[in-house]
């Protein structure tokens, strides 16, 4: 039987729906020693921004039951680190690149998303919702007129298709999906970090320094599935889903609540090969209940 | 240098101390390309904890590798209990390691960062028989653990806090009261004790190569979770912030700040 695995999102052709969740697999040098990364539909890099980002003291992670806590605070090289050694890296692969994109003002986006418009690659992913940063970040996402106006401005100066990544600290998931839609994004990703707080009662002190961080994991995966499918009700352009996919069933929660592809985060500092594997079960998945195509299990179940 | 994701059996557990157990696990390929200084990621088997145990290795045999931690929380407790037999899954070797110089050697190390210092001896010894190798190990108290394994590749010298054993006070102290010379220094353990030696090291101006530590989630440098700070900028994220998995753990004391 010919499997059709792959997927398209605002004219990009993924082979497949697995992608990597911002932050938690760089540009893919280190997992590269253990996946083939050729076997993926896309890479989303760990957020770039206009100048390279020292990110937060250490502590940055606490373990959590079933997740973690992290306040890395996007540490980064800056754009012209990116372009000029993970840009190249990448385009050795036969993988779509996605760049996430962060920043403390509307400028500093625009500065990122400018200089990658003549670069080489497929989409960029703007981050509106990093829980862990002082300025910019998480305060431009929760609420739904910033993101809309937000997202309207990057689109004017971008030169790929745009994916605006929403927080799940919100009241309302379908309000700022609806917002990134009407601000002319051509795909949502979700959901970020759930703001959490984990105290050391050893040392009686918070155990990240930045006290509170984003928490992730399989802990989250129920809410992150909830979310998904309302939004992918919300709004009709593409969902990337994502929140503590540890394996292919998962992986096919998100995609039967309405997600058009997955991405895997926090799972790979558990199992480094897990995207690999998400890959290969979901095409055992379609296998074995006779799926010839991948896109017949978006949104099935409503 | 090649990682290898393995499950490993366990060969031997043995407690050592209160609270300091022995893992000696039949691995291949990790012991043939380990390096002391370098650890292993250890996954627990509770799948509610997710991020591996970073544990240094010990000591290196034919196929096999030891590892001597502390069970300080709910992973390193899980460790204890593995018994000879038991399937083990693990990722490693990771990290840079010590680089072995020509030079008369003060390892110095404190508390559980201990373990790492016996296949350091070993392989300084082996690679300059002529050249003496001195181990200054601190504990808290006279419940010292690998005293005897270290003793057959280097003079041990010891220092207690409560002064129950050895010289009493750090490893510092010790240096200085046995007047401990060097031509350089390997070290690890607690932050404080890193940062005496390594304002020790630098008064003198004799080289330090130091152990870090720090909490980790991926160990292989993608996560930018376990960083410390350098002098120069740092050659992946150029933010002064070296990856204490990747780039580390062991550093020339001068490239950083602690």
């Amino acid at each position: 039987m010919d499997l059709c695995t792959s997927v398209s999102i605002a004219g990009v052709e993924f082979k497949n729906p697995v992608m990597t969740a911002s932050g938690t697999f760089g540009s893919g040098m280190e997992y590269g020693e253990f996946v083939d990364l050729n076997r993926l539909g896309a890479v989303v890099t760990k957020g770039v921004a206009n100048v390279p980002w020292p990110g937060n003291p250490a502590p940055r992670i606490a373990e959590t039951y079933g997740g973690m806590i992290n306040a890395i605070g996007l540490q980064n090289p800056g754009i012209d680190v990116f372009c000029k050694r993970d840009i190249p890296f990448l385009k050795k692969y036969d993988t779509k690149i996605i760049v996430n994109v962060c920043g403390k003002t509307e400028e500093d986006y625009v500065e990122v998303v400018e200089r990658l418009a003549h670069e080489p690659v497929d989409m960029l992913e703007i981050n509106i919702s990093c829980p862990n940063v002082k300025e910019g970040g998480i305060a431009f996402g929760q609420n739904p007129q910033s993101v809309e106006h937000i997202t309207s401005v990057i689109k004017k100066h971008a030169g790929q298709p745009v994916i605006m990544k929403l927080s799940p600290n919100v009241t309302d998931i379908t309000a700022t999906a609806k917002a990134a839609q009407a601000g002319g994004a051509d795909a949502i990703s979700l959901i970020n970090t759930l703001t959490g707080m984990k105290i050391d009662i050893n040392r009686r002190t918070f155990a990240v320094a930045n006290k509170t961080g984003g928490l992730s994991g399989p802990a989250i995966k129920p809410v992150a599935v909830r979310m998904v499918y309302q939004a992918a009700h919300a709004v009709d352009i593409p969902v990337i889903g994502m929140g503590g996919i540890m394996n292919a069933e998962d992986a096919l929660e998100f995609i039967m609540a309405g997600a058009t592809a997955v991405s895997i985060g926090t799972a790979n500092f558990h199992n480094p090969y897990t995207t690999g594997e998400v890959v290969d079960g979901i095409i055992d998945y379609m296998k074995k209940n006779g799926v010839k195509d991948i896109k017949d299990l978006i949104g099935c179940v409503r | 240098m090649a990682q290898f994701r393995e499950e490993a059996k366990v060969l031997r557990q043995e407690m050592l101390g209160k609270d300091i157990y022995s893992l000696t696990l039949a691995t291949e390929n990790i012991a043939r390309e380990a390096a002391p200084g370098q650890f292993v990621s250890l996954y627990t088997k509770d799948g509610s904890k997710l991020l591996p145990r970073p544990i240094s290795i010990c000591e290196v045999q034919d196929n096999a590798i030891r590892l001597v931690y502390r069970v300080v929380g709910y992973g390193t407790k899980e460790f204890s209990g593995y018994r000879e037999g038991e399937k083990v899954s693990l990722l490693g070797p990771l990290g840079n390691g010590f680089t072995l110089k020509n030079k008369k050697a003060v390892l110095v190390a404190g508390g559980i960062g201990i373990p790492p210092m016996l296949e350091l001896a070993k392989q300084l010894r082996r690679e300059s028989p002529s050249l003496s190798v001195t181990a200054v190990l601190g504990y808290r108290d006279s419940n010292t653990f690998l005293v005897d394994d270290i003793k057959k590749y280097a003079d041990v010298v010891i220092a207690t806090d409560d002064g129950s054993l050895g010289v009493k006070g750090n490893v510092i102290d010790a240096i200085r009261k046995e007047k401990i010379e060097a031509q350089i220094f390997y070290a690890c353990g607690p932050t404080p004790m890193l940062r005496g030696l390594k304002n020790y090291a630098e008064e003198i101006n004799v080289e330090a190569q130091i152990s870090l530590e720090e909490r980790m989630a991926c160990g292989i440098g993608a996560c930018l979770a376990c960083v410390c700070k350098t002098k120069e900028i740092d050659e992946h994220s150029h933010v002064h912030n070296a990856r204490i998995c990747k780039d580390g753990p062991v550093f020339d004391s001068r490239e950083v700040e602690l």
